[in-house]
């Protein structure tokens, strides 16, 4: 049988960012991947001999355009962490409701360009419209649509009033109710399921060995959530990680789906029970030492290793991002597809590949 | 409260890399950072339950690290950046760049790496990657 | 099959979802983060902005009383208008508008006298 090597990428309609897989076929069916990284490399780390300490929440904050919150938090948490300064409740709460809108804000990313790798452009556009609606969220509460910069070091900066909260509710429900109108077309539709079932199928043992995080992994019946660790207030908070057996394509946009809805339950859960208090505390001197941090991005497991050493200017950050944790896991579901499901495969693990290749 | 991290050689390296995926660790991520002087230390991160597990490894620059990636394949990406990055080889890759995973082919020095590392990488032969296959 | 049809319908018979942009354009929310302006006469050139500033925009020369902006290279975060210390600095809730040519925005003001120190 004569073997092909066919390019996918690094310029693909399917694809957010750029991800270069030299495909090895044979007629038709994919027998070897390799990948190649590279193409939005920007040497972010590098940035923490030039900028200090505290410039570099902004810095971390634009290594990913959709989920830029989450890396200001772990940032943020981990120098907390390391000069032993303790936010206030309040902050905690509000750090965990911008970071759960967050959430939904990627999703709804997530599931409109899934729906749109296969084709369906329309749902596409009715999960953005939604889409729309969260980020107004997002700009009428802190100021901008996705890069919000509300984190500091010791807190938040801005303040949600009762009637933003009420209103940020409000909004949300609309946005459940809009789901709920979309949910039958995503999950039970006759061609999506030809589509994404039995399609990139990844065991829960291989999962486990390759490293698999996030959605990836919940939804090979993995049921690992960073937010259990219980960082900024989900300690108070009740949830339960979603978990799928099925570990194909389908059953990843299910997980997607339903941590929408679990996300604005957590929300709710957060509004409610908000202290009153300060949103910020004061705080002198320099970190030194090291730490190791984790959070739960939208994609998975987001890790920090930062190093100090007393100076204004870090010695070294080191942020592990969840997609490039599921790459290895990527090459270990597409051996044995049709060369018309890559595109739906590799969308299906969520890649964020300027968090990858910071 | 500073995390435990537990110090290895480069030959205990994959003894303790292999008991951890005995025991049921994932893995997690390396990390590399110049540790002064003419070192880098390399930090593996393993995780289960919600409990991370550290091993510190110190070598000079410019040295050989033996790789973990026949324990856990999926380490093989984090070891080629590490290369690409740092003036660290390692051997034993199970898919080897050869320093062409972020750096173009002309590129002879490792950025992270200070004036030292420059000079002796030079002297280094870059084979071309397999450049049949593109 | 017809799982969208409600959706379709809906579409169809209600105004749409988008706006005809620039014809119509939505008033910005009242917080939002938008061109950065410096009222010259109170600002007393202490560059705290200068210093705190992530994307290093602004220059300030204490002596010939100048605060100089580049608009393009701001990313808008609003760290200098919260630490400003005669609270100069501030943000109108809408973005600039977008111009043919990169200028620089420099604007001079009253070089403050030094406080002469009590004996």
């Amino acid at each position: 049988m004569l073997k092909t090597i066919i390019p996918f990428g690094p310029q693909h309609p399917v694809l957010p960012e750029p991800l270069h897989l030299k495909l090895t076929v044979e007629d038709e069916i994919i027998t070897g991947v390799f990948p190649a990284l590279g193409f939005v490399h920007r040497g972010l780390e590098q940035l923490v001999h030039i900028r200090d300490f505290q410039q570099m929440i902004q810095v971390v904050e634009r290594v990913c355009g959709i989920c830029s919150m989450i890396h200001a938090t772990c940032y943020c948490q981990g120098i907390e962490a390391l000069m032993e300064i303790d936010p206030p409740p309040r902050a905690k709460f509000l750090r965990t409701l911008w970071c759960e809108v967050h959430r939904i804000q990627s999703h709804l990313l997530w599931l409109g360009l899934f729906a749109d790798c296969f084709g369906f452009e329309s749902l596409f556009m009715q999960f953005w419209k939604i889409r729309e609606k969260v980020l107004d969220i997002n700009e009428a509460t802190t100021g901008n649509r996705v890069i919000v910069s509300v984190n500091v070091i010791g807190g938040v900066r801005r303040d949600l009033s009762t009637e933003q909260m009420q209103w940020t509710c409000s909004e949300l429900s609309w946005v459940q109710n809009e789901i709920a109108c979309l949910k039958a077309t995503l999950l039970s539709d006759y061609t999506v399921k030809k589509r994404t079932v039995g399609k990139g199928v990844l065991s829960k043992d291989k999962a486990f060995e390759l490293g698999a995080v996030g959605p990836t992994a919940r939804a090979s019946g993995i049921a690992q959530d960073m937010r259990l660790l219980g960082y900024s207030a989900l300690d108070q908070l009740d949830f339960e990680p979603v978990v799928e057996t099925d570990g194909d394509c389908y059953a990843r946009s299910k997980v997607r789906f339903q941590e929408v809805l679990q996300s604005i339950d957590l929300i709710r859960q957060a509004v409610s029970r908000m202290p009153a208090g300060e949103i910020r505390t004061k705080f002198k001197g320099r970190p030194a030492g090291e730490m190791f941090v984790r959070v739960e991005q939208p994609r998975g497991e987001l890790f920090y290793y930062i190093k100090a050493n007393g100076t204004k200017h870090l010695e070294r950050l080191r942020i592990r991002t969840p997609t490039f944790a599921n790459i290895p896991a990527l090459l270990g579901m597409l051996p044995g597809m049709w060369l018309s499901d890559v595109p739906v495969v590799v969308l299906s693990i969520d890649p964020c590949i300027s968090c990858t290749e910071r | 409260m500073q995390p435990e991290i537990i110090s290895v050689s480069a030959d205990t390296l994959v003894g303790e890399v292999a008991r951890a995926k005995f025991e049921g660790f994932r893995f997690v991520t390396l990390s590399c950072t110049e540790s002064g002087g003419d070192s880098v230390d390399i930090l593996y991160h393993f995780d289960k339950d919600l409990r991370l597990k550290h091993l510190r490894l110190s070598v000079l620059k410019c040295s050989t690290v033996p790789s973990i990636s026949a324990v856990y394949f999926a380490a093989f990406l984090v070891e080629n950046e590490i290369q690409d990055l740092f003036g660290v080889r390692f051997e034993g890759l199970v898919v080897d760049y050869e320093r062409t995973l972020y750096l173009d082919p002309e590129v002879a020095f490792a950025p992270f790496c200070t004036v030292g590392a420059q000079n002796s990488n030079r002297e280094q032969t870059v084979t071309q990657p397999g450049t049949a296959d593109s | 099959m017809f799982q969208m049809m409600p959706n379709i319908l809906k579409n169809l018979f209600f105004p749409k979802a988008t706006r005809r942009y620039p014809r119509v354009v939505r008033s910005p929310f009242e917080s939002s983060r938008g061109a950065l302006f410096n009222d010259i006469e109170k600002c007393t050139f202490c560059s705290v902005c200068e210093l705190k500033c992530p994307s290093q925009c602004i220059r300030v020369d204490k002596k010939a009383a100048t605060w100089t902006y580049d608009p393009f290279a701001c990313v808008f975060c609003g760290i200098c208008v919260d630490i400003c210390p005669p609270n100069s600095l501030y943000q109108k809730s809408a973005y600039r508008l977008p111009v043919a040519g990169r200028e620089l925005i420099t604007l001079t003001g009253v070089p403050r006298p030094k406080l002469e120190k009590k004996t």
